[in-house]
């Protein structure tokens, strides 16, 4: 059922009234909003450049397979076959012992430029997986074939990078979450205090026969225009915050794999998750609290 | 029009206030509802506008049994009755033209009829001239008015009072009576529960008089039957 323009305006009007009406009260659920929101956008800013880093890194990592130094051009051809057959293996890329040594003399100095003469690196296969996760189980695998020297990748600091990440998602999960829930229960509360004024209100528009949905319409309202209003404050502080941060960290101080998400669409698209979330528990506050005078 | 079938209401904290009541009231009806204080005349009232549900027993309202209504379906019914109180309940912020259009509004009726229909049940309550006041400047019997007219705004088929002359003083009771007795010869039902001696003996209407949460009484044409 589709509701009458006049009502639809009337509840806009209510609920706006309501807000204006009740003011400290309204300065006291958008309070609660803002500083959710504000610490919430923060985490979120943080977790999701975390996890970006993360993925830099995975980026980064890979296999190194050592090949024996008297193997032939057959067994190497043999070699890469099989490799590149094990699952989840993206790239096997040969790497000849000269290139290894130049890449060594390029990251530690020119002093190794002295093995040029005797090289002793071996010839290497650089294999790439699909995700970090991946590599123990390749080289379970690559480890066994023929013509293999060794096999090494960063195991260590790729499995604490993964562990890391995934610890650090769950916490800033259980934060987010944990601050949504006392916001919702703050906003309750102090409509709930206003409500107990208005209950007069409700119990006469009950006698008179209105529906649950019309009384309950102008709370819904008044919740949202709650949460766009707490929305405001973190919002620009993201937008300002993280500009400045970006600005800042990404042209002038270059860390190794630290690579912020951009500020466009990155710092828009937290805004725009932000205003929804304080609409959300705007809503969802002031609904709860109308809910005990609506039982009959 | 209304049933009422041993009818028992026990509140949780132990009081029983209907002990099996039975009532059967017709369109049209004018009845006062008589008794002691705590007699159980409130509650008896209440299961018609199904403020509450009867413990054990049942309550037809048109052939309707109100504890099968759906929650849902509760606002209807109380669109066609008209309740009316010691103390107005007139929501204190409203003007006059408001409180009264309020009862148009939530049913959602259309804005360019609910002007004309407040200021018609405004001018036959007699209090159309106070418009624009908000209720705590008029009297107490002006306000009674306006909660009337708000009652009656819907046309209902019933209207039930409880104690509406129980803050008025005699003479702004009769004229309030005069409202009451004008709605009941248009044909709508008006129960109402009262103290009021003089009154019900110069009404001569139906009393039901109740004790102990029982109806003791049930006459047509009826007296008060108490000292006052």
């Amino acid at each position: 059922m589709v509701m009458k323009l006049n009502t639809a305006r009337r509840h806009v009007r209510e609920g706006t009234k309501n807000i204006v009406r009740n003011s400290w009260m309204t300065v006291a659920s958008v309070g609660a909003v803002t500083t959710t929101l504000v610490l919430v956008g923060i985490f979120l800013t943080l977790m999701l450049n975390l996890n970006q880093l993360a993925q830099n890194i995975e980026d980064e990592v890979q296999m190194n397979v050592y090949i024996e130094l008297t193997a032939t051009q057959e067994e190497m051809d043999e070699l890469e076959e099989n490799i590149s057959q094990v699952p989840n293996v993206t790239s096997v890329e040969f790497s000849s012992k000269e290139e290894e040594l130049d890449k060594l003399v390029e990251d530690m100095g020119e002093e190794l430029a002295l093995f040029e003469q005797n090289n002793p690196l071996n010839d290497v296969f650089i294999v790439k997986a699909e995700e970090a996760n991946q590599y123990k189980n390749i080289l379970g695998q690559v480890t066994e074939m023929d013509a293999v020297d060794g096999v090494n990748y960063s195991q260590n600091t790729v499995e604490r990078l993964l562990d890391f990440n995934r610890y650090a998602r769950y916490i800033g999960i259980a934060f987010i979450g944990a601050l949504l829930l006392t916001a919702i229960f703050l906003i309750s509360n102090t409509i709930r205090m206003t409500i107990v004024a208005r209950s007069e209100e409700i119990s006469i528009m009950k006698l008179v026969g209105a529906k649950n949905s019309f009384i309950r319409w102008p709370f819904f309202v008044e919740g949202m225009l709650m949460g766009v209003l707490g929305s405001i404050i973190p919002i620009t502080l993201v937008l300002a915050g993280y500009y400045y941060l970006y600005e800042n960290v990404n042209d002038q101080i270059s860390i190794p794999f630290v690579d912020l998400l951009p500020f466009n669409p990155f710092a828009w698209q937290i805004s725009l998750l932000l205003l929804g979330i304080g609409v959300f528990i705007g809503i969802w506050g002031s609904v709860m609290s109308v809910r005990k005078f609506l039982k009959v | 029009m209304i049933e009422m079938k041993k009818v028992f209401k026990l509140y949780s904290n132990g009081v029983t206030a209907l002990n099996g009541v039975d009532a059967s009231i017709s369109q049209g009806d004018f009845v006062y509802v008589v008794g002691p204080s705590g007699a159980g005349k409130t509650s008896f009232i209440k299961m018609m506008y199904r403020e509450e549900l009867p413990s054990k027993g049942q309550v037809y309202i048109n052939g309707v049994e109100l504890s099968s209504l759906k929650h849902k379906e509760i606002p209807f019914l109380r669109r066609d009755v008209g309740v009316i109180f010691q103390d107005f309940k007139l929501l204190p912020r409203k003007t006059v033209y408001e409180n009264v259009a309020f009862a148009l509004e939530v049913i959602e009726e259309n804005p360019r009829k609910i002007r004309r229909r407040v200021m018609d049940v405004l001018d036959k309550v007699g209090i159309k001239h106070k418009a624009r006041f908000i209720p705590a400047q008029l009297s107490g019997g002006e306000q009674q008015r306006v909660s009337i007219a708000r009652a009656i705004i819907n046309n209902p088929k019933l209207v039930i009072a409880d104690e509406p002359t129980g803050n008025l003083d005699p003479d702004t009771s009769w004229e309030i009576m005069k409202i009451f007795d004008e709605i009941n010869s248009s044909g709508t039902t008006v129960i109402m529960a009262t103290h009021s001696k003089d009154i019900v003996n110069q009404m001569k209407k139906r009393v039901i008089a109740m004790e102990n949460g029982q109806i003791v009484r049930d006459e047509q044409r009826g007296e008060y039957g108490y000292e006052a």
